[in-house]
């Protein structure tokens, strides 16, 4: 039988503020355990939350980002359960009243245009961080908590069951992370824990409309291990369903080093939260003016940012595609842009030699100055340098942020065209190369292409190829 | 006469015309703590070292001239689950049995600022569940009227101390009727003020939509000097009002003509004791005297009120105690696993009653039992807040009985939790509206205990209480004596002098 797999996803985002949700504990990343902690964090009696402002102005930003509906009116509640990483034995998160509900991404996928519809989105708070001296909290001799991350803002996005396979999961979780990365809610770092995601996934038969049986797939912990994991969850179903077994609904943990889905023990999945609403708190209520504010406020978003820059640059969708990935990079290009009117040589520097320079050495885009770009790339237009010396020029840009002319007044850099100097150098070429030069004269122009590479290395990249081609012909002959 | 057994608006007149010292001030409450507290145990820890510091302190920036608040150098006794930095706090549960708060809550902070020293933390009803101070998970506190019986509760402890002159007035919590019950079976003054009044962060929640720090005295007057120095806004309390906090102890001195005072038909029409229905009523002749006018009032979803709140103040107290769970702080028992440590932890150190009451409210949340318990009691919640405001629509102050006995023998209800309940069934309704409610004494029953009435506002009409109250205190004859004559005492305090 035929099976059409159907994934919706829940993923968790940290916002990016500089103090907890409800309390003013640094969010800092890294910091020595149990040390961002106080009264209201750690849970302590008597201690109260207070809502953080930023927080929710980001969740906002998020939502509008996504085209989600936020809601004039939303509410916190309590999730009621006993875990030692939960200081208060219960998660202040919002159950039946969320920020926003609704909203989509639409994008290409592998050709056709997708539109994933989200189900809600709405702010709570993280747990703390276990550490086990075994394998899981009841196999251990003991177990560490860290209660710095306990009170970090999370945003929860929990989308329709309306992706396909491990592939559009993981292009969606790219497109979401690029959306939030522009609008600044979040900086999305998988890595450092700030975009988590687990999975719902069921089959069922090609054609049908109802849902099947679903697990849930957690601790996938990156992008490629979302992919990974679905695609082999489908797979495990679909055997179970052709051989006539059926799905049990649980919950899985993808193995990362055995590359398999492993049912987690004990009865997750029954577990009753008592969701209240949270009494501490006053319900949040949103003036419709302040959310207009933050909507006109937003920047242009990834997807109608490619758009234009087809449009108005005359890109094309892959070169649009990698420029807009990355709001800085797509802002250095547009400023560069603004004067250097040759778009789709400097997408390619750009997008080339530049990123690759950029993430080598763990540079932002925001730090290159954009008219030494200019400046660099009109100088081997005009024939002042040549194409490896550029290079060197562009490494010292990003690295040391150097005006290319001044460093090649500096280190006499420019290209060498005239004829005193070239010659002796052609001429050296020539003497220690009797067998290529021979091998010419017989007609094999291969060798010819090798003596010009001998006279640029002899020039550290710096002659006129043209010029040492008609040099190398004259003499030759 | 002794300093023990002045009110605190006289101590803190003859500290500010330099008749008197804090320290001798001090003293006097601290020889009569050491005189009766073995027979009443109010105080769960005494704190007489750090009182003194205090009160020195005060008297030396005194005699610097130095300008301070008219409350400095009067002692204060404080219920123990407000938190109080490096000294105990224990919510009177094996639980919290040695815990050490590294924070002061906010009426601490007021109360140290102003240089009031805390002579104590007095024993309640563990984590504040109980009309009787037995469920503390130490001692029984008893009633200084009568050593065989209860003093209230949950604040019992605080009554008792105010009562028996150990302090001339105490802090509280009233989630139910915590406040205003022990006040009455104590024969002194408490007020429940409006939710959102007093900030309630460091306050050890029981039920977070309920709690609410009030003061307890022996007059009017003098709750209102206590309130006017713990009210106001806090922001780490999201719940606290962002009002100004007025002269609450200038109501004291106004009329009442024209007032327009509710008698609650569903109190008095109750089968209450006599002789308490008899004394809200001659009350109610008196404020006619003084020119209100009294007529009745209904609150027509009364009757609802014990069942809704027993449903609301659990389903949070159980969410609010999950807390304690061996891992952080307080008593911790040995597990084989975390989960067994949850559970023996939180089965050995919570008591009975907090137990039945996190049962109860576990199940009120459950999912299938929502809709049918927690939501259909914050509906009846949402209906008895219209019948406040309904009330307050034609009225000024809605007044009856505070309790429907008085104070009863230790031991008589314990083992009956539902007639427990019914001895706060007074108190409950005025706690889910939100609003303002003073418990005064009306006079001494025939068993010679004392008798309470319960005057209620709109929020934050604090101040026509302490009017109202006030008034009464000038013209009732058969006021009961603020201090019982069973402890050894010389002479005796009438309210007001």
């Amino acid at each position: 039988m035929e099976f059409e797999t159907v994934i919706g996803l829940e993923i968790h985002l940290e916002l990016q503020t500089r103090s907890k949700l409800f309390c003013s504990c640094s969010t800092a990343f890294g910091s020595e355990p149990n040390t961002s902690c106080c009264p209201v964090c750690l849970g302590l009696p008597g201690s109260l939350p207070v809502l953080n402002r930023k927080a929710v102005e980001l969740a906002i930003i998020a939502a509008l980002s996504l085209q989600s509906e936020v809601q004039t009116e939303s509410r916190f509640d309590r999730k009621n359960y006993y875990y030692p990483d939960l200081p208060k034995a219960y998660q202040i998160s919002q159950y039946d009243r969320p920020l926003a509900l609704g909203g989509f991404i639409e994008m290409e996928m592998d050709g056709a245009k997708r539109k994933i519809n989200l189900e809600r989105i709405h702010i709570e708070e993280d747990p703390g961080k276990l550490m086990h001296s075994g394998e899981s909290i009841l196999d251990s001799d003991y177990s560490l908590v860290d209660y710095n991350r306990a009170g970090i803002p999370l945003l929860e996005i929990v989308t329709k069951p309306d992706l396909r396979n491990g592939r559009e999961a993981r292009l969606f979780l790219e497109e979401l992370r690029c959306i939030l990365l522009y609008s600044g809610s979040s900086d999305c770092r998988m890595e450092e824990g700030s975009l988590r995601c687990d999975a719902n996934i069921s089959l069922r038969p090609a054609g049908s409309k109802t849902l099947g049986t679903r697990t849930e797939v957690k601790n996938m912990n990156s992008f490629r291990a979302v992919e990974m994991a679905l695609d082999y969850e489908a797979g495990r179903q679909a055997a179970v369903l052709s051989a006539g077994g059926s799905v049990v609904q649980q919950t899985c943990h993808w193995d990362e080093g055995a590359r398999e889905t492993i049912p987690l023990r004990g009865k997750e999945g029954s577990s009753d939260y008592r969701y209240f609403p949270e009494p501490d708190l006053l319900p949040l209520i949103l003036k419709p003016d302040y959310i207009e504010t933050l909507a006109a406020s937003l920047p242009e978003l990834p997807s109608s940012r490619r758009a234009r820059m087809m449009e108005e640059y005359g890109l094309d969708p892959a070169d649009a595609a990698i420029l807009t990935e990355n709001r800085s990079l797509g802002d250095l290009f547009e400023a560069a842009a603004g004067e250097y009117k040759d778009y789709r040589n400097l997408a390619r520097w750009v997008r080339g030699d530049l990123l690759y320079l950029l993430k080598g050495s763990d540079r932002n885009p925001s730090e290159v100055d954009p008219f030494l770009l200019i400046k660099l790339l009109t100088m081997l237009d005009e024939g002042e340098i040549n194409r490896p010396v550029a290079k060197d020029l562009l490494d010292n840009i990003v690295k040391n942020g150097t005006d290319p002319r001044e460093l090649v007044q500096q280190k006499g850099l420019g290209r060498i065209a005239d004829r005193e100097t070239l010659q002796p150098v052609v001429e050296k070429v020539l003497a220690e190369n009797k067998d290529a030069v021979a091998s010419i004269r017989q007609g094999r122009e291969k060798a010819f292409a090798f003596l010009v590479g001998r006279v640029m290395a002899a020039t550290a990249g710096r002659a006129d190829p043209g010029k040492v081609q008609e040099l190398l012909r004259e003499l030759i002959n | 006469m002794k300093l023990y057994q002045k009110t605190a608006a006289e101590l803190s007149r003859l500290l500010q015309n330099k008749e008197i010292t804090a320290v001798e001030v001090l003293n006097s409450f601290m020889e009569r703590v050491d005189e009766v507290d073995p027979q009443l145990k109010v105080f769960i820890t005494c704190t007489f070292d750090s009182a003194l510091e205090t009160a020195a302190a005060v008297d030396h920036r005194r005699m610097e001239n130095e300008k301070l608040h008219p409350l400095a150098g009067v002692p204060v006794a404080i219920k123990d689950n407000f938190c109080t930095e490096g000294i105990k706090t224990t919510c009177a549960s094996k639980i919290l049995e040695s815990y050490i708060p590294p924070y002061d809550a906010a009426v601490v902070e007021k109360i140290k600022s102003i240089g009031m020293p805390i002579l104590g933390k007095t024993n309640m009803d563990e984590f504040a569940m109980g009309s009787s101070t037995e469920n503390s998970a130490f001692f029984v506190t008893r009633n200084p009227w009568d050593l065989e019986c209860v003093p209230g509760g949950s604040s019992g402890g605080s009554a008792a101390a105010v009562a028996a002159g150990m302090v001339p007035f105490a802090l509280g919590s009233d989630t139910g009727g915590s406040i205003r019950q022990p006040a009455a079976l104590c024969g002194i003054t408490g007020l429940r003020p409006t939710y959102g009044r007093v900030s309630r962060y460091g306050l050890i929640a029981f039920a977070s939509s309920l709690d609410q720090i009030g003061p307890l005295a022996l007059n009017a007057l003098d709750c209102s000097l206590l309130l006017e120095a713990i009210a106001g806004y806090d922001q780490r309390d999201s719940t606290s009002l962002h009002r100004e906090v007025p002269q609450y102890s200038a109501a004291v001195d106004r009329e009442l003509e024209g007032v327009k005072i509710g008698l609650i038909k569903e109190n008095i029409s109750a089968n209450f004791d006599p002789e308490i229905k008899d004394a809200v009523l001659k009350m109610a002749a008196l404020f006619e005297e003084n020119g209100a006018s009294v007529t009745e009032v209904s609150l027509p979803h009364t009757d609802y009120g014990l069942s809704a709140y027993y449903l609301i103040a659990p389903s949070e107290a159980a969410s609010n105690l999950g807390r304690y769970d061996g891992v952080r702080y307080g008593f911790s028992a040995n597990g084989d696993n975390i989960f067994s440590l949850f559970s023996r932890t939180r089965g050995q150190g919570f008591g009975t009653e907090v137990k039945r009451r996190i049962m109860i409210g576990t199940y009120a949340l459950s999912a299938g039992y929502y809709d049918a318990y927690y939501l259909q009691a914050m509906k009846v919640r949402t209906l008895i807040r219209r019948d406040y405001e309904k009330a307050f629509q034609n009225f000024d102050i809605i007044v009856g009985a505070t309790t429907p006995t008085p104070a009863f023998k230790l031991g008589e209800k314990a083992d009956d939790p539902l007639q427990m309940y019914l001895s706060d069934v007074c108190n409950i309704t005025d706690a889910l509206a939100g609003v303002p409610s003073l418990s005064i004494p009306t006079g001494l029953h025939s068993k010679g205990l004392p008798m309470g009435m319960q005057l209620t506002a709109a929020p934050l009409n604090e101040g026509l209480l302490f009017q109202a109250a006030a008034v009464l205190e000038k013209c009732n004859d058969s006021s009961p004596v603020g201090r019982p004559s069973i402890l050894p005492v010389e002479g005796s305090c009438r309210n007001g002098i």
